[in-house]
């Protein structure tokens, strides 16, 4: 370790203040940074204990996310290979997972690659130190892609995300919309064939006939039968976006956010609350004398762990930056996601999935929630303070 | 459910300002605060409201190709459609000057906050675009012009507010210098109207 210090060191020699690179120093501190432990102290003022920042609170969102990655790659493989003639009698563990993270590797290397050279870029320019925020949005961005989609496209929703989406607004921690779905809802609008439809979600479906690639959503708008139950739903055996599908390991890592508190827990569920409260009044459709299709008649439960609700509510909505700040607000904001998102999957018949655009609606007006909570707050108090004096002068 | 289908297409999907980018200088211009974006957000609601209906009426007994038949039937080949623009302003003028002299009387400060922009809804492209619109949509019945009115006045309304608390949010961003002011508040529309594409398409 000490070697590798007094590496860094010298190496940054020329990155110092007053020296011919300095105008590239952010670049070089953010290598630094994140290799080691930044040694700031405070120097006045109140001294925090604990010294966690960004940086740690990121690198928590990226390990979280490591469950859902993994079963991503092997599920992304499984998919293809498991319909295959070959692969009658079943497919062994390490041939699913090479066939998927051969696809999926080269587009988290193509994300960070362009999104990080964008970050040192604006960082250099504007003379700013480089923000972690981009650590764990580079990551989501394939994550929530189908499989199949061409890395030119990644890259192109990569730019228009950091430039337009968060530098506009001057960097981490200054956008309204996540960044990870403004990528997504960027490509989903500008290359919609290769972002939705039936034979996107499972590798060399649009190009074998043998392979079909629809998802559960898709068979429900289109009234075929679901020939998954729900265990196979909930462990993630399903066509998908790459790491929506397995709500277990969603779960996980919903469990690591909570545990240490960088994920809402508020939000995770009264998001789940809201869908389930949609979804179970579809489900009540039939008793009321009005009959429904197959897709409000899909269980309630089902709804909750098909699709990338799961994945949308634990690691898009609880985005700390463009969700709802105040307490109340996290709970009307989750529970509207939820309801949202069931809306737009059975009323809309352009979408078969909502939560994305169910979380951008909210990112939207996130901020009017927390103006009323705040304001509503400050009206409480003044009731009580008013009391208070009655009180007093009696 | 007629009515309700509307009612939601006016609000969402035919959102005035991120389907067709109406009523944008006042929008742009009053969001800076959510409190005066809320006046004049109501504004516009009390006048596409109340215009909608009164226009819905002069365009079917006044100014449509045969509208006049009901005075006798020598008029069913009189058209006055070429007036309903002058038609039109006229209403939506003297509503406006009425919200203007109530909100005048009971809220001097918002009026103050509202400035000229209060009496500048007149020539709200908004307004005069409900009316144009209620016109070419060929509405059944007065419910369903009123309908319209009302919903299309949500719909600005939750946009103005929702960019209102938006810009009072960004206030404290380090935006690039060229981009203050105007040119972020147009690139969040933009974005705000990609969240408003998740109504695009719905049939209730």
């Amino acid at each position: 370790m000490e070697w590798i210090r007094q590496r860094l060191d010298k190496f940054k020699e020329p990155f110092g203040k007053g020296k011919k690179l300095e105008k590239y120093a952010p670049a070089i501190n953010a290598l630094d940074t994140f290799l080691f432990t930044p040694n700031h102290t405070t120097k006045t003022g109140a001294h925090i204990r604990d010294g966690v920042d960004l940086k740690r609170t990121m690198i928590t969102v990226v390990l979280a996310l490591i469950p859902a990655l993994i079963f991503g790659m092997w599920n992304g493989g499984y998919q293809y290979l498991h319909q295959l003639p070959e692969y009658a009698d079943g497919v062994p563990f390490m041939d699913a997972f090479i066939e998927g993270a051969i696809k999926i590797v080269p587009m988290i290397v193509v994300s960070y690659a362009i999104g990080l050279g964008i970050e040192f870029a604006f960082a250099i320019f504007r003379g700013h130190e480089v923000n972690e925020g981009y650590l764990v949005t580079g990551l989501l961005i394939p994550m929530v892609m189908p499989i199949d989609i061409p890395l030119w496209m990644v890259g192109v929703s990569v730019v228009f995300s950091v430039i337009i989406g968060k530098e506009a607004f001057g960097g981490t921690g200054m956008n309204i919309l996540n960044p990870a779905l403004t990528a997504r809802a960027f490509a989903f609008f500008a290359y919609p064939t290769y972002m939705s439809g039936n034979t996107v979600w499972v590798h060399n479906a649009s190009e074998i006939d043998g392979v079909s690639g629809e998802t559960i959503l898709g068979k429900l708008a289109s009234g075929t039968e679901v020939p998954y139950n729900t265990m196979d739903m909930f462990s993630g055996l399903i066509p998908g976006s790459i790491s929506e599908t397995s709500t277990i390991c969603i779960l996980a890592g919903a469990l690591l956010l909570i545990l240490t508190k960088v994920g809402s827990w508020r939000i995770i569920v009264s998001g789940f609350a809201g869908a389930a409260v949609m979804a179970l009044i579809f489900n009540s459709l039939p008793s009321l004398g009005i009959e429904g299709n197959d897709l409000t008649n899909f269980p309630w439960y089902n709804h909750l762990v098909i699709g990338g609700l799961a994945f949308g509510v634990v690691f898009m909505a609880t985005d700390p930056v463009s969700a709802a700040q105040t307490m109340k607000g996290k709970w009307i904001y989750g529970f509207l996601i939820g309801f949202f998102a069931i809306m737009i999957r059975i009323f809309n018949p352009a979408y078969p999935e909502g939560i994305m655009l169910a979380i951008l609606l909210m990112n939207v007006f996130a901020p009017v929630i927390d103006h009323y909570v705040v304001q509503g707050n400050v009206k409480k108090r003044k009731k009580r303070l008013a009391t208070v004096k009655e009180v007093k002068t009696a | 459910m007629e009515y309700l289908n509307l009612f939601v297409r006016s609000i969402f999907i035919e959102n005035m300002i991120f389907a067709y980018f109406l009523g944008m200088c006042s929008y742009l211009a009053v969001s800076k605060t959510v409190n005066t974006a809320v006046g004049l957000g109501a504004a516009v609601i009390f006048v596409l409201t109340v215009t909608v209906p009164i226009n819905f009426l002069l365009d079917q007994y006044l100014l449509s190709p045969g509208a006049l038949q009901w005075l006798s039937p020598e008029y069913a080949d009189v058209d006055l459609s070429f007036l309903s623009f002058i038609m039109f302003i006229a209403v939506i003028a003297s509503m406006v000057q009425l919200v203007e002299m109530i909100v005048e009387k009971f809220a001097p400060a918002l009026y103050g906050a509202l400035g000229i922009f209060l009496p500048l809804i007149a020539v709200n492209c908004a307004i005069l675009g409900g009316s144009l619109f209620m016109q070419q949509k060929n509405f059944g019945g007065i419910g369903e012009a009123v309908t319209y009115g009302f919903g299309s006045g949500i719909g600005w309304f939750l946009a103005i507010i929702a960019i209102a608390a938006i810009r009072e949010k960004i206030t404290y961003s380090n935006v690039p210098a060229p981009l203050k002011g105007l040119g972020i508040t147009f690139i969040i529309t933009g974005l705000m109207a990609i969240g408003f594409m998740s109504f695009m398409g719905i049939k209730l």
